[in-house]
């Protein structure tokens, strides 16, 4: 190992372990606090550092990064204001398991506890939102304490890890060493999971008359889309998924049920509710999956992969609980089956119930609608993009109606519904995957909120396609508004304040166009996809008052399902 | 129900504040939490007393099973068990009263640690029921004051060989 038994700084010590860790993306903002690492910064060549415009963006972009590579993500920030700006973006990350490490600046060993300038607990502000976190008191601690942050980020569920590192230990020296293994007493991950549970997995799948797969991240996480694909399809077993386990199984397939839940299609939702054995992979029963647990999926025998026991019973009690890791469990499952279950006529039920309430939109009036503007998306780039969403109505359609081939490819803030997310993940997923489309879908209300990264996509000549949903509202609270709130539109019509996005994407240096045109929007994504050396911006001018269907309010059954909306004189 | 969770902890700074920020942020309930060292440097062992029907149990033992820092998790609540609680009781001395209060404290096999003209300091020790009938008889004459320690809780029997089986050296 190179380096390894020189004396070296906490700064140097910090960069020999990026580079056993073989980071390739540090998204980081200097400070006071950290100016030490800065300083060394200069001369390191393995790795690149991304100046992102505000820390939110740099932790969402180094999810972004996580999640399109199945890499750590890393970002780098100062004490104090940057490290409280972090917050957001790691809640983000731990509620939907992506491996980050963070590391904060911190002020010196001796102000700690002051109210030194710029001095924040970030450990204790972080402690419920982190996987794990740690202050590094002594730089004799830190290349151990690193190599622990990332293991422990990217094995089991995943998750973020915060390293706090304060100002004298980056100064101080000792004796680099990086260590080969981590072990951690506490923290043994069970990636296989019970053989007899297993068994007996198989068993009832083999004997299901409704069987029904039902699946979430963790499949995407653990890599085992192809195991779930030839499971699927040897056993002629349908597929929901849940919004972050989209990309898991072929969009397009006809086993594929989409998205179950709130916003699921009517017939994956009409599936869980008639299955008689569900069987749930890498998801965690959710209350948007669920509403209302007492009348979830209750004609069904429940079993439950998932590599966190906390998982397990948490939400819904299931009558057969798989601890381990999906791509283990899958394994296994497929090869304990020694009968396959005859589905002909629950897919076929399934078949009617799609023909029954197909996905559909206005689409004769001429006017722009989202679900118009995705299936454009979806059939331009063969399904095959990396979307970044998000959160809201567009969130919503665009899980409804793009088809994702592929895992790693939808990248979305499901957990914590972050606004904001899209534009920054985009940008850690074009570093991820240069070699795939990056299209980052906004709403206008979630664009401002970290729109600052334009610059960042702009310096780094990132060939993003950033697609703003302008609905003139915050959509989706503006629909609960009309469906539960006696139509107040309170503070969300956005319409009168809204900037000019064309202008403020020029003013930004990027190509920026805008539409309302339903005949437009061909044209220029093809002109926005040919563009590969620099991000190019479109408005998409949508009606203003559009609402996501169906919808199963939330803590509500199914049968409490809406399928279309009820007050037709506000539909402009 | 009540349940009595004994857990050992990396004695690091911040376990501690780990366990407690688990319990709030998930809504569950500490009745009472104590913590001390082990026959083992490096660990620590916390007892929590909680309460929660089944599923809330299960979540508390399988959350702190999730921290990092916690190394073994048991509920000893189903298990033959030692517990103890530790009570300094500051009682009032009404006049002609010492008697009846020296009584008392020998029932209870109580220690006067403290003594003033109108108090007495007395330091109880057993199980959280003892302590509390002994709180209960003192009351008559008036209490200015308690501290409690929480419960401590061993399992009974032979020493539970966790710590050999994970492979901890000492």
């Amino acid at each position: 190992m190179k380096n390894s038994g020189q004396v070296l700084t906490g700064a140097d010590i910090f960069f020999e372990c990026l580079r056993q860790e073989k980071v390739e993306y540090v998204f980081g903002y200097p400070g006071g606090a950290v100016l030490k690492i800065y300083e060394h910064l200069y001369d390191v060549d393995f790795l690149k550092h991304i100046l992102v415009r505000h820390e939110q963006g740099a932790v969402h972009a180094a999810e972004g990064y996580a999640k399109a590579s199945g890499k750590v993500g890393v970002v780098l920030v100062t004490s104090g204001p940057g490290a409280t700006n972090t917050v957001t973006g790691i809640a983000d990350a731990y509620m939907d398991s992506v491996p980050i490490v963070v590391f904060t600046g911190q002020v010196s060993s001796h102000l700690i506890g002051n109210d030194a300038f710029q001095e924040a607990d970030i450990v204790g502000i972080t402690r419920p939102i982190t996987k794990h976190n740690f202050l590094v008191r002594d730089v004799k601690e830190l290349a151990a304490t690193i190599k622990k942050a990332f293991f422990i980020a990217s094995s089991g569920r995943p998750g973020p890890v915060v390293v706090d590192l304060p100002k004298d230990v980056i100064a101080a020296k000792c004796q680099f060493t990086y260590p080969e293994e981590v072990d951690l007493r506490g923290y043994k991950p069970n990636y296989k999971g019970h053989t007899n549970q297993i068994k007996k997995a198989a068993e009832v799948i083999s004997k299901a008359k409704r069987p029904l797969l039902y699946v979430g991240g963790g499949v995407i996480m653990s890599g085992s889309s192809e195991e779930l694909k030839i499971f699927a399809r040897e056993n002629k077993l349908p597929v929901t998924m849940t919004l972050q386990g989209l990309g898991a199984y072929p969009g397009t397939d006809e086993l594929s049920l989409g998205m179950l839940g709130m916003h699921g299609t009517y017939w994956a939702n009409r599936a869980v509710d008639s299955c008689d054995v569900l069987v749930s992979l890498g998801a965690r029963f959710d209350d948007r999956v669920t509403g209302k647990v007492d009348t979830f999926c209750t004609k069904a025998y429940k079993i439950h992969v998932d590599i966190d026991p906390t998982a397990i019973d948490k939400n819904v009690v299931v009558d057969l609980p798989i601890v381990g890791d999906v791509k283990h469990v899958l394994a296994e499952l497929a090869a304990e089956m020694t009968t396959k279950p005859d589905t002909s006529a629950w897919l076929a039920q399934i078949d009617e119930w799609r023909e029954e309430c197909p996905l559909s939109y206005e689409d004769k009036d001429g006017k722009l609608r989202t679900e118009f503007v995705i299936d454009r998306i979806c059939e331009k780039t063969n399904g095959d993009a990396v979307i970044v969403t998000d959160v809201g109505q567009h969130q919503m359609w665009t899980a409804q109606h793009y088809k994702y081939n592929n895992p790693r490819s939808n990248l979305t803030s499901g957990g914590l519904g972050t606004m904001g997310f899209s534009l920054p993940a985009s940008i850690g997923a074009a570093f991820a995957v240069p070699d795939r489309t990056v299209v980052s879908i906004s709403g206008d209300g979630g664009f401002q909120m970290n729109i600052q990264e334009l610059t960042t996509a702009v310096a780094n000549k990132l060939p993003i396609k950033i697609f703003i949903i302008n609905n003139s509202f915050l959509g989706m609270v503006r629909q609960w508004q009309e469906l539960f709130h006696a139509e107040k539109f309170s503070f969300t019509d956005l319409g009168a304040s809204n900037p000019d996005f064309v202008k403020v994407g020029e003013a930004f240096g990027i190509e920026s166009y805008s539409t309302s045109d339903p005949k437009e929007v061909d044209g220029l994504l093809d002109k926005a996809l040919a563009v590969k050396d620099r991000p190019v911006l479109i408005e998409f001018r949508v009606v203003k008052a559009d609402m996501v269907f169906p919808m199963i309010p939330s803590g509500a059954s199914i049968s409490d399902m809406m399928v279309k909306r009820l007050n037709p004189k506000r539909m402009t | 129900m009540k349940h009595t969770i004994s857990v050992l902890v990396e004695n690091h700074f911040g376990a501690f504040d780990r366990v407690a920020t688990m319990f709030s942020g998930k809504g569950f309930n500490i009745r009472s939490i104590s913590i001390g060292e082990t026959e083992i440097e490096e660990i620590s062992r916390m007892t929590i007393v909680t309460e929660g029907d089944d599923q809330i149990i299960d979540q508390v033992v399988k959350q702190l099973n999730r921290l990092i820092d916690t190394i073994k998790v048991v509920d000893l609540s189903d298990a033959p068990r030692v517990e103890r609680e530790l009570a300094l009781i500051k009682v009032s001395v009404p006049k002609g009263a010492m008697e009846e209060i020296k009584n008392i404290n020998d029932i209870f096999r109580g220690n006067i640690v403290d003594i003033t003209n109108k108090s007495l300091t007395i330091e109880v020790t057993g199980p959280p029921d003892k302590i509390d009938a002994a709180i209960n008889l003192l009351s008559a004459f008036g209490i200015k004051e308690i501290a409690r320690s929480g419960i401590v809780a061993l399992k009974r029997g032979e020493q539970v060989r966790i710590l050999k089986e994970k492979n901890i050296t000492t």
